[in-house]
């Protein structure tokens, strides 16, 4: 037994936290570390069993969030208020911020709370502290609009709007925007509410040209609303949307186009799809040369090569006269193919097999080698596997018959994709199969 | 709007915290930084500023009302007063005997007054100061102004029974000093305290009132462990956080009050235990009366208590018995108090007697993950064999029922302490500009709360549980929960010849070494480096007794230093043989 005791001792000694550290790997969870982390004190003092306290109850707010466990929460969330009487002032004035969260969270789920109880959380957390009360007023009105409650929302921003505040920090002012563009939003829906009405007017009906006026007076309060946000760098979807919606609405095309490519170009402003494609839109709308209409999909392409419009840029670009815009528009259709969601897209692959044909009859083949070769090693098994020939066939015949075209082209007769759907005796299909052997005969770069 | 104008507040804004006032076309004072509009006026706070407005405010009865407003005059040590008689009646009420609070509490606090030469002798820190401020003053008079509190008839003494402090007057003598005091702190002395260091000093604290329970109730051998003191506090049953909140609202506290007494930790043994060694030395107190077998602090009645805690057959106790006595823990020499021995030293006698139980445990089971488990298979065969016999006592039924319990109670244990409400209705503040703003942030918790507890699950505080020296009941009310008390060792222990064998033959020591520097710890405790049942038991008892882990294991280790002397005097032969357990 003596023995036994020695081993239970031994490692003892020679037990040092950082040799276990090293042996239990990175990646790792580990407990002991975790443990020991919160024990080491802060500022040199012990921690208080107040910080013990609210750390404690913050997990359990956590956990019962987690599980969907609302009463019990708001329980622990009694408890969990008083760390704003914390005395570490740092603490103390973090935490309306971290009791909004908890709080709207639990709120928003609780089955006994209402409009009403979240109205008077959010009042009275607006006003502990001036840095939160933007914050709050704007998550305040996004909860009113889910709720359907839309003249709220808009009391309610018109009062963020005009909230007093001392020497406004940057961050500040950015959020007076973001609480103004809110505004205009709920104006602009208003807007296009009575645009629908307006249209459902005739136009020579008395009340037209008064509901018109009516319109005309919004849209220019909206245009306040919109401009100061949409000039700060940041990602504005819904808000350049309804506005150029509006602008255009009003004949303003130069300002439209001005507050697109401004959104679209500007290189303060995050890299954002989004932009390109509302430029573009508007560009097909006012008919725009085909050149430009390429040169902003060029950089959607760059950013999305997957993006559904670029089929439409691929047909841009094999009208194109130039024949490196041609070149590119074959580089786009092999581009959108390789993303797996657009794996059984007929049209895409429809395009391609017409394009490869149309390319090789004009002696081009170059290209598609060029395209091919990055793809030789893993194209074969991400499209044209057997598997893949088996379902297509089975789901979609067109698709199958596009696919086993480009793979005779690409792979040669021998490749499996194409045996298996040329094999497949049908009725309807045998005269386009037949054309289509001719085809692979005649075009494979397999062997020219 | 005038900025100039607005100097002379110096509050914060309740809104946005900054001191910038601004004052409105009405007078009114608006906060420059959030716009916020008090519905305050300039002319009310305006008056100290303007010196020729003196006079009128006076006529006003402005001053009367500011003096009423700052309260009662006191001291820090009156403070500690009022928090120790209510601990002294919350233990009354608890059933601990009247003599603890007077005459043992009374003047053990007398004496610490005396010590601290703060009243009862001839020249009290006070008067020192004041003789200093006013040298015409008569010293004479010293005795009786200077803290009057323990003159009977005056303030809440610990000697008479009524306990609250109401109708004192202000001593007219102090009106100059308190002045000046009162602008960093509510009571008089409240800036001196804090600043007062000397040598061999021990200064009361909060923890340190608690000290001074522990040694009234050691004093008088009452049934009442330290552990359970601390419980009682945690639970509380006895007013320790936030125990200012009883304080007559003529006490004000702010400043370097709030230093003083507000409490954000819980009592923790080791600290408390360190108290009562360091005031009961200061205090020159005399040897403590001794602690024989029929008291309730003598490890033979102790033992007892933990075994029927933790489930436990009685039959073990003639086991801890002996244990004691082999390891000397029973002698009245080793377990009273001396504060004034040559080394001053108390038993942690709580501590102490959950290791013995610890340490026959590991006599019984070994505790090495392995013996335990095949010596509950001979009981549980035992058993099915001699269903008409008294049963025998089964380590692994036991382990299942007492984990069950155990991890039930930590867990409500760790719900309530992540609930515990630490701040108190009345708050503290660091200046009187601050107050406004303290008590508003209050406002708005306690508004919040009650939005918060609607939408809860249960009603809070259904019922605080009634304190109890027990924390597990296993006398068949909770079905399920089987007892283990009347259980035998008969299958663990083997006759032969006329005496009795533990089964198991080995023992191992928690500790092979100790540690013999000066960092004061006797040895570590690395809870991987032993088996699983050693844990769970650490755990279970170091719950029970709100202890850290390694303060048991301690413990343990040296109880077995004293036990296998032997062993540890000559490093090199291998512990333990087996032991004989005569009956």
């Amino acid at each position: 037994m003596s023995d036994f005791s020695e081993d239970l001792l031994r490692p003892t000694k020679e037990d040092d936290p950082a040799g276990r550290s090293v042996r239990s790997g990175s990646g790792m969870r580990l407990p002991w570390l975790q443990k020991h982390v919160e024990s080491v004190p802060t500022r040199g003092k012990k921690e208080k069993d107040f910080a013990q306290t609210t750390s404690a109850c913050l997990s359990f707010i956590q956990d019962a969030l987690l599980k969907h466990q609302w009463q019990r929460a708001a329980e622990y969330m009694h408890s969990y208020l008083q760390t704003l009487e914390d005395s570490d002032s740092q603490k103390r004035q973090a935490a309306p911020e971290m009791i909004w969260k908890l709080g709207s969270e639990i709120l928003y789920y609780h089955p006994k709370s209402s409009v009403e109880t979240f109205n008077a959380f959010a009042d009275r957390m607006k006003n502990i502290g001036v840095m939160n009360y933007l914050t709050i007023s704007l998550q305040h009105t996004l909860y009113l609009l889910h709720h359907g409650l839309l003249d709220d929302a808009s009391r309610n921003l018109s009062q963020a709007e005009t909230w007093r505040y001392g020497e406004k920090s940057s961050s500040q002012e950015a959020l007076i925007n973001l609480v103004q563009a809110y505004k205009g939003l709920l104006q602009y829906y208003t807007w296009s509410k009575k645009k629908k009405e307006l249209s459902e007017l005739d136009e020579d009906d008395y009340a037209y040209s008064t509901a018109s006026q009516n319109m005309f007076s919004h849209s220019w309060k909206t245009s306040i609303n919109f401009s100061a946000l949409i000039q700060t760098p940041g990602v504005w979807d819904p808000f350049v949307k309804s506005y150029v919606e509006m602008l255009e609405f009003y004949g303003d095309q130069d300002g439209a186009r001005e507050v697109l490519t401004n959104y679209a170009y500007d290189e303060k402003f995050p890299s954002n799809p989004n932009a390109h494609v509302y430029l573009y839109n508007f560009l097909k709308r006012e008919k725009a040369p085909r050149e430009k209409l390429i040169s902003v999909l060029k950089i959607l392409y760059q950013i999305v090569p997957s993006h559904k419009l670029m089929l439409e840029f691929h047909r841009l670009l094999r009208k194109s006269d130039q024949e490196e815009h041609r070149r590119l528009g074959l580089e786009v259709l092999f581009g959108v193919l390789d993303f797996a969601g657009c794996a059984k897209n007929v049209t895409a692959w429809q395009c391609l097999a017409k394009y490869l044909r149309q390319i090789l009859m004009r002696s081009h083949p170059a290209w598609i080698q060029e395209e091919w070769n990055s793809r030789k090693s893993w194209w074969p098994g991400f499209h044209f596997s057997s598997f893949w020939a088996k379902s297509d066939w089975k789901e979609d015949r067109a698709l199958a018959y596009e696919k086993a075209f480009v793979a005779g082209i690409l792979l040669g007769k021998g490749c499996k994709y194409f045996r298996y759907i040329s094999k497949q005796d049908h009725q309807v299909l045998r005269k386009k199969f037949k054309r289509m052997k001719k085809l692979v005969k005649k075009h494979s770069i397999v062997n020219p | 709007m005038d900025r100039e104008e607005a100097k002379e507040l110096r509050e914060r804004c309740a809104q946005c915290a900054a001191v910038s006032w601004g004052l409105t076309d009405e007078g009114k004072y608006y906060c420059t930084s959030c716009h916020n509009v008090t519905d305050r006026s300039k002319e009310v706070l305006n008056i100290e500023a303007i010196p020729n407005a003196k006079k009128q405010a006076i006529n006003r009865g402005l001053k009367v009302r500011k003096k009423h407003e700052r309260g009662w005059d006191w001291y820090v040590c009156e403070g500690f007063q009022h928090i120790l008689c209510q601990q002294a009646e919350a233990l009354k009420a608890l059933g601990v005997g009247p003599e603890v609070k007077s005459p043992v509490l009374h003047n053990l606090w007398k004496r610490y007054l005396q010590k601290s030469q703060q009243a009862y002798c001839e020249n009290p820190v006070h008067a020192r100061k004041r003789k200093a401020a006013a040298p015409g003053s008569p010293s004479a008079s010293d005795w009786e102004s200077e803290p009057a509190l323990l003159s009977e008839a005056s303030g809440p003494s610990l000697g008479d029974s009524g306990a609250d402090g109401r109708g004192r007057p202000s001593p007219p003598g102090r009106a100059s000093q308190s002045e000046m005091a009162s602008v960093c702190s509510g009571s008089l002395d409240g800036v001196e305290y804090s600043l007062r260091k000397e040598k061999g000093l021990v200064k009361m604290t909060v923890p340190a009132t608690l000290a001074l329970c522990g040694l009234a109730l050691l004093w008088q051998r009452e049934a009442l462990a330290l552990s359970d003191l601390l419980r009682f506090v945690e639970e509380g049953h006895i007013p320790y956080v936030n125990a200012f909140e009883h304080f007559p609202e003529e006490m004000k506290l702010y400043g370097r009050d709030k230093g003083i007494f507000a409490i954000e930790a819980w009592p923790s043994y080791e600290d408390i235990h360190r108290k009562m060694i360091e005031v009961a030395t200061f205090l020159d107190l005399p040897r403590f009366p001794a602690i024989t077998e029929d008291c309730y602090l003598h490890p033979n009645i102790l033992c007892w208590k933990y075994l029927m805690e933790v489930n436990l057959p009685d039959e073990m106790h003639d086991l801890t018995r002996q244990v004691v006595q082999m390891a000397g823990l029973g002698e009245a020499d080793f377990l009273t108090f001396d504060p004034i021995g040559t080394r001053a030293r108390a038993v942690k006698y709580d501590v102490q007697a959950a290791a013995i139980i610890v340490v026959v445990l590991k006599l019984l089971f070994l505790l090495d993950d392995r013996a335990e488990w095949s010596l509950s298979e001979i009981a549980e065969t035992y058993n099915e064999e001699n269903r008409e016999d008294k049963p025998c006592f089964d380590f692994r039924k036991w382990y299942h029922v007492m984990k069950k319990s155990f991890d039930e109670k930590k867990q409500k244990w760790e719900e309530a302490r992540a609930k515990f409400m630490w701040k108190s209705d009345k708050p503290l503040y660091h200046s009187p500009i601050d107050r406004s703003v303290a008590h508003k942030r209050r406002e708005m918790v306690v508004n919040l709360q009650k939005q918060f507890s609607t939408l809860a699950d249960s009603v809070p505080t259904a019922a605080k549980h009634s304190p109890s020296s027990f924390q597990f009941s296993w006398a068949g009310e909770v079905p399920g929960a089987a007892c283990f008390h009347g259980h035998g060792l008969q299958g663990i222990l083997s006759r032969k010849g006329r005496s009795l064998r533990t089964r198991n033959a080995l023992y191992w020591l928690s500790t092979q070494r100790f540690c013999r520097s000066y960092c004061k710890h006797v040895t570590t405790y690395e809870e991987s480096n032993f088996s699983l049942s050693y844990q769970f038991i650490m755990n279970l008892f170091s719950f029970l007794l709100r202890i850290k882990t390694y303060f048991l294991h301690e413990e343990v280790s040296l109880i077995e230093k004293r036990l296998f002397k032997t062993k540890y005097s000559k490093p090199k032969t291998k512990p333990s043989r087996s032991r004989k357990v005569r009956k």
